[in-house]
């Protein structure tokens, strides 16, 4: 018994503990858009072309919080 | 998770919106199973035929409004597949079209309160990845043949570093389904469980005093979430799809 309710307890901190890596990939995110926009403040005209480039570059930034966020949700919902 | 919602007074789970059921009688679900996601999933092609169907029927000079959606979809992703993959990259269009398609209808659904989003389950995401993903290897090695392993053989990079880079460019090819997938999953699901663990704070002032600063709050963020969700909706739909023209672009010119 106890040891089952330790290891729910485990379970929910580190599900916990995962969220944590959201953070840095919302620095992540927030480096890309914020450099982007420096970038196309400098030079408006360039910036239309690579606004697809912008959103890949997001799109690899935040795929690692996204990794975090299934370990949160394999951690509620598989362990 | 029983006790915690007692606790919290949470009406219900936010997962639960994920739930896959069958749609006419309670029994096991065998792969035949008619369910919710089956009937979410004909209700995407529906709509996506309707729109071409009835979009391409007239072919006026001047647009009606179903035209022009249907013509601006096409020249979007048209534009983007040119752009990304280059001009012989255009013979996969109907392929990365049918996948934005697809994406972009069943994101957009699944927003209806009480629909089902298809796209929130790695099952189906995780389908369209690996589809992507054995499209490029298999373009890759038969118009290069054992030249597309270049790809993970740096030649820019110095000699001593090329093994090192090497694993790492293994390591990320093989991991693209598995991001590819899962950020739209994620994104979709997260997004949907958001608004549900709002939904589930707005009765509160049925229940105890603090309600009344809780509750007009609660519905503000489900507005704000909502609006933000149409927003991803369409982004995560273009980030899919932009990314299969990469890696699409990778197999045609592994050289760069």
């Amino acid at each position: 018994m106890e040891i089952a309710a330790a290891a729910a307890l485990g379970k929910f901190i580190g599900a916990g503990l995962a969220c944590i890596g959201m953070g840095g990939s919302a620095m992540g995110v927030g480096n890309v858009a914020g450099n982007f926009l420096a970038g196309a403040l400098r030079n408006p005209s360039a910036a239309a072309g690579q606004t697809a480039t912008l959103f890949i570059g997001i799109a690899f930034a935040e795929a690692l919080g996204i990794f975090s966020f299934l370990v949160a949700l394999l951690l509620m919902f598989a362990v | 998770m029983e006790t915690e919602e007692q606790s919290e007074g949470l009406a219900f789970h936010p997962m639960d919106q994920f739930k896959i059921q069958p749609l006419f009688n309670d029994g096991p679900i065998h792969w035949y199973t008619i369910t919710n996601a089956t009937l979410w999933m004909a209700v995407v092609l529906l709509c996506v035929l309707a729109l071409f169907v009835i979009g391409t029927r007239g072919r006026a000079i001047i647009p009606s409004r179903i035209q022009s959606v249907a013509e601006l979809g096409y020249g979007f992703v048209h534009k983007m597949v040119e752009d990304v993959t280059g001009k012989d990259g255009l013979k996969f269009f109907p392929y990365v079209f049918t996948l934005f398609c697809f994406i972009v209808f069943s994101n957009f659904l699944g927003l209806i309160p009480g629909a089902f989003t298809t796209t929130s389950h790695i099952a189906v995401t995780g389908i369209l990845a690996v589809a992507v993903f054995l499209t490029v290897t298999i373009v890759g090695f038969v118009k290069h043949g054992t030249h597309f392993l270049g790809l993970f053989w740096v030649k820019s990079a110095p000699l001593a570093l090329r093994p090192i880079l090497a694993v790492i460019e293994i390591i990320s090819y093989f991991v693209r389904p598995v991001s590819h997938s899962i950020r739209l999953a994620g994104n979709m699901m997260a997004g949907h469980a958001v608004i549900k663990v709002f939904a589930a704070f707005a009765p509160l002032i049925l229940i105890s005093g603090i309600g009344i600063a809780v509750t007009p709050l609660s519905i503000l963020a489900i507005v704000a979430m909502y609006a933000l969700e149409i927003l991803v909706a369409f982004i995560q739909a273009y980030v899919f799809t932009i990314l299969t023209c990469v890696y699409l672009r990778d197999a045609l010119h592994p050289g760069h």
